[in-house]
């Protein structure tokens, strides 16, 4: 609780209470943890036709301006990497999930 | 025993003024693909441009190749830092395309069999600057380099030179493309070595 937090709440602080986020950099942890993983045993669903299957049994094509990555079931493209010289672009928009599982 | 030389070594590159900046020169014509190849066979094959009010062009293999045919020699620049010079094409002009299309819009999108997008604006695609070519080097344009038709934009990088191409869309607003959604630059001028997002 801090000093702004309302003691009554009216209708409208309602919908003020309903959208309380922090920022972003509470995210720095989750992250971390999350992008210091080994990916490929992650297991991604697919936005095209909702397989699951860990990222390693997707296809690769990295004869290409980018990495590509396809899902082996229906060819729909789940992820993107370019890599420029100062930095690095990830596109995972076609997959609606991953999942990993966390180290003991 | 002295190696053998060409020319100054490390400089060939500044001796090569025809080169945009970045790029080396190849003689084979490498093969670069973002996913599976499509085998569409030309009887199956079409061509349609559609404009920003959904009217549409369509024409099959045979009516393309009823259309004017134009022979080009063109130099080709990879953003893989590839270039390759004095290509040889066989196609139709997109001013011979576009000729009869009413349009507003100043962007096109172009699709490609198996999904494939990449966007400029109209007037890149005018001036005799582009073609859909289906010849190269007096042989069908094989599968591997795009065939059976290929948009062929020498002047900007290959990215932008769809392969197996299907579509053209007019559209008012600019909508970037498969490379151009994932970090490549939005214009890709070799000349201005327009690679990524922010050269
Ligand atoms: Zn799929």
């Amino acid at each position: 609780m801090t000093d702004h937090e309302p003691t009554h709440l009216t209708d409208a602080d309602e919908a003020a209470v309903d959208d309380a986020y922090v920022d972003g950099n509470a995210l720095a942890g989750d992250l971390l943890e999350i992008f210091a993983m080994d990916m490929t045993t992650a297991v991604g669903t697919c936005g095209g036709c909702g397989r699951t299957a860990v990222l390693a049994a997707a296809r690769v094509y990295r004869r290409a301006p980018g990495v590509v990555l396809r899902c082996a079931g229906c060819s729909h493209v789940l992820g993107r990497i370019v890599r420029a010289p100062d930095r690095v672009v990830v596109d995972l928009a076609g997959l609606r999930s991953i999942s990993a599982r966390l180290p003991d | 025993m002295a190696p053998v030389t060409r020319g100054f070594g490390g400089r060939q590159h500044a001796q090569q003024p025809e080169l945009p900046p970045g790029q080396y020169l190849v003689e084979d014509f490498p093969v670069l693909s973002a996913g599976p190849t499509p085998h569409v066979p030309p009887d199956r094959w079409e061509l349609t441009v559609t404009s920003e009010t959904g009217e549409q062009l369509r024409w099959d293999w045979d009516a393309f190749h009823a259309l004017p045919q134009e022979d080009v020699v063109v130099d080709l620049h990879c953003v893989t830092r590839w270039s390759k010079l004095g290509t040889s094409w066989r196609g139709v002009s997109l001013d011979t395309l576009l000729a009869d299309v009413e349009t507003s819009a100043d962007h096109v999108v172009a699709h490609s069999y198996g999904g494939y997008t990449t966007n400029m604006p109209l007037d890149e695609l005018l001036h005799h600057k582009a073609w859909v070519a289906h010849t190269y080097d007096d042989e069908p344009l094989s599968p591997e380099h795009g065939g059976p038709a290929r948009l062929l934009v020498p002047h900007l990088y290959l990215w932008k030179s769809a392969k197996w191409l299907t579509g053209l869309t007019l559209t008012p607003v600019d909508e970037p493309g498969f490379w151009e959604t994932a970090g490549y630059h939005n214009e890709g001028d070799p000349w201005r070595e327009q690679r990524y997002w922010g050269d």
